[in-house]
């Protein structure tokens, strides 16, 4: 019989501040929910979470805590929970793992943070449609459920080049949120607090695509797996000063590891790059799948996503409709060809996986022809797996396993 | 029996079947043996070895390596290595047709396409997604649904004169489609044809096909007249291996050959 090798993956110390950083996050939001002496805002993940600090609200990201449900392997049972009440198990996961656990009044951050028992009560919901419309429809839930105003930006999508009648509208739309939003707080917009985070918010975003260019050093201290979990101070603390902090340490240990030669698994055979969105409860199988085929996956269009370099302090609104509005997800297919391209041959990849997430096609980028256009183009190899999000009816293991195998021995075989 | 004969053995554990191959170092097939899998992947691979080496009449010691393949690869007690299964049918057709192909395997649980270049190298491949649609599976369930022999379904599409065309890719829904054709006095030998044609659809519309088609797996290696009904929605030829079903245990078998003859290199004093 065959014997199994032994996998090794390196973690990074640093990991552990940075999961410090999310348990003082939660904590505060549930203090400030049981007690109600702040005011929260739900906020979708790339939505306009600078103008909720600026106003002084604690901002939770009900996104991260579908992830959550996604790696605790919670969401496959809460998803029918919901589709029972009409939502269908076509759509976002993230969704139905959502309100499937709002209904069933279960949370994973109770099994994560001993205290906390349920998600913080919001005061009020802004969602930005750049990611999909499901995220409105994920909001106007919870404003029913928690009679709570729901408020938004209505983005643009498949957007070419970014023109000004793209950043007017973003940006009036922006502007207008400042005077519902000061009704709930009861008190006015602070614009130097406003620019303090969109300062912070850059940093955040420079200091975050330093850690993922760490990845372009051979071999790479980083992997795709690693980044989905590091990102979460990016996504939720952005615009505070401690996500920053998290980064500079995290950042000084990955640039240690490249000083020594240190890469994240041993013997670094193939490089590759993960289009799509990580498969949530089978991040530590994929990680070793690869790992144990000497395949480190390094790079990937979903932890880029979190970089938004066109914030601007000195102009903060239209930065920020710049900055969301220039967002790989709402793009065009040629621009989207470009970047992935640029990526490929940053870190030098040698194979592309595309993950056709069931319930996601906006986060899923080879249901157009584009991976063979791409393909075609770079001579660099690709592979779709099928799978979900969340959503764990919607995979096959052993499909995943032998189509990743197959894939690497091909990549062995051609090299 | 010759001290010195040296045999090879590819296992290809597929969901459906099992099948061992022997080769020599000539890469000529001295024996083989096909069973179904099972649910005790290790004994019904050893029990395909001894049925394999009782054809060549030999025993174990002549083996002088061994590759698994398919989804029980990793419970194959008398394996050196593993391979994927896309890897050695790639490796078996080519044996059989040295020149730039694409192979067409119908299994039991999934179907794949496996593209080759005139050298051999495989420049792509693709199995199908989480869905009987195309494969081994959607046939058998079909087959029970219309109360027939599986091994009778060839003989039947043979007969067809009036084909009953199928529109769902659902196994589920297509079930129900057959249902419906029953109840409105189709022929079971135009709807078992109407059948054959959803499998051969389901996989051309999986991919586009430029070079020579190979075909391999059970269901062709029991449903020759597929690759007639494949030949005509193609418009293409469509070559098919001297055993079909073995292609990837053959593929398993030139792997370990393969890896023998590279340690002797490597052990040679040039």
């Amino acid at each position: 019989m065959v014997e199994e090798k032994e996998i090794v993956i390196r973690r990074l110390n640093t990991a552990r501040d940075l999961g410090k950083f999310m348990s003082e996050y939660y904590y505060e939001l549930d203090a400030a929910s049981k007690s109600g002496d702040k005011k929260i805002a739900w906020c979708t993940s790339v939505g306009p979470a600078e103008i909720l600090r600026g106003l002084g609200f604690l901002v939770y990201f009900p996104e991260t805590h579908s992830a959550m449900l996604g790696t605790t392997r919670m969401a496959t049972e809460l998803i029918p929970v919901a589709n029972a009440i009409g939502y269908s198990p076509e759509i976002c996961s993230y969704l139905t793992a959502d309100v499937g656990a709002f209904l069933r009044n279960v949370t994973p951050l109770s099994k994560a943070f001993p205290g906390i028992e349920k998600v913080p009560r919001p005061d009020v919901l802004v969602y930005n449609t750049n990611q999909c419309r499901d995220v409105q429809d994920w909001f106007a839930f919870y404003a029913h459920r928690f009679n709570v105003p729901l408020l938004g930006i209505n983005s643009y999508r498949g957007v070419g080049d970014v023109t000004g009648s793209h950043l007017a509208s973003i940006k009036m739309q922006l502007e207008n949120l400042i005077e519902p939003l000061e009704k709930i707080m009861g008190k006015k917009f602070d614009m130097d607090l406003f620019r303090e985070a969109v300062k912070l918010s850059r940093e955040c975003s420079d200091l975050w695509e330093q850690t993922l260019a760490t990845a372009s050093a051979k071999p790479s201290p980083l992997s795709f797996f690693d980044g989905t979990t590091l990102m979460g101070p990016a996504v939720v603390g952005r615009g505070t000063e401690a996500a920053n902090n998290c980064y500079r340490m995290l950042n000084s240990e990955l640039r240690e590891r490249v000083d020594k030669g240190i890469g994240v698994i041993d013997n670094e055979k193939h490089r590759i790059y993960w289009d799509g969105m990580p498969v949530w409860g089978r991040l530590g199988q994929h990680s070793k799948l690869f790992a144990g085929l000497g395949a480190n996956v390094i790079a990937s269009t979903y932890c880029s996503s979190w970089i938004f370099s066109a914030l601007d302090p000195k102009d903060p609104f239209e930065s920020m409709a710049r900055a969301y509005t220039e967002l790989f997800i709402v793009r065009d297919d040629n621009y989207k060809e470009n970047y992935i391209r640029n990526k490929l041959d940053f870190f030098d990849v040698d194979g592309v996986v595309y993950h056709n997430s069931r319930t996601c096609p906006n986060n899923t980028n080879c249901l157009y022809g584009m991976h063979q256009r791409l393909e075609k183009e770079t001579g660099i190899p690709s592979l779709v797996i099928d799978g979900d999000l969340n959503d764990l009816r919607c995979l096959s293991d052993e499909q995943t396993r032998t189509n990743v195998e197959a894939f690497i021995e091909q990549l062995e075989e051609n090299a | 029996m010759s001290q010195a004969r040296k045999l090879y053995a590819g296992a290809d554990i597929g969901a459906s079947r099992t099948k061992v191959v022997l080769i020599d170092e000539d890469r000529k097939i001295c024996g083989h043996a096909t069973e179904k899998s099972g649910t005790d992947f290790t004994q019904t691979s050893e029990r395909c070895l001894r049925l394999a080496l009782a054809m060549a009449g030999t025993g174990k010691e002549s083996i002088a390596g061994a590759v698994s393949t398919g989804y029980g690869r990793k419970n194959v007690a008398f394996s050196n290595d593993t391979k994927t299964e896309i890897a050695c049918h790639a490796r078996g057709c080519f044996h059989y047709f040295p020149e730039a192909i694409t192979i067409i395997d119908i299994g039991g649980q999934d179907n794949k396409i496996i593209k080759i270049d005139g050298t051999g190298r495989r420049t792509a491949f693709k199995m199908n997604r989480k869905c009987a649609a195309g494969t081994g599976a959607f046939l058998e369930e079909m087959a029970m649904r219309l109360d027939i022999p599986l091994e009778d379904m060839n003989g039947l599409a043979e007969l067809s004169t009036d084909m009953v065309k199928l529109g769902s890719y659902c196994t589920v829904f297509s079930g129900t489609e057959v249902l419906e054709n029953i109840r409105h006095g189709k022929k079971v030998e135009d709807i078992v044809k109407g059948l054959f044609y959803s499998v051969i659809i389901r996989i051309v519309e999986m991919d586009s096909f430029t070079d020579t088609v190979v075909f391999t797996g059970g269901v062709i290696a029991h449903n020759r007249f597929m690759a007639e009904m494949a030949r005509e929605i193609l418009g293409k030829e469509i070559l098919i291996p001297e055993h079909p079903q073995l292609t990837g245990a053959l593929g398993a078998a030139l792997y370990a050959l393969h890896d023998d003859e590279t340690e002797m290199l490597g052990k040679m004093d040039f």
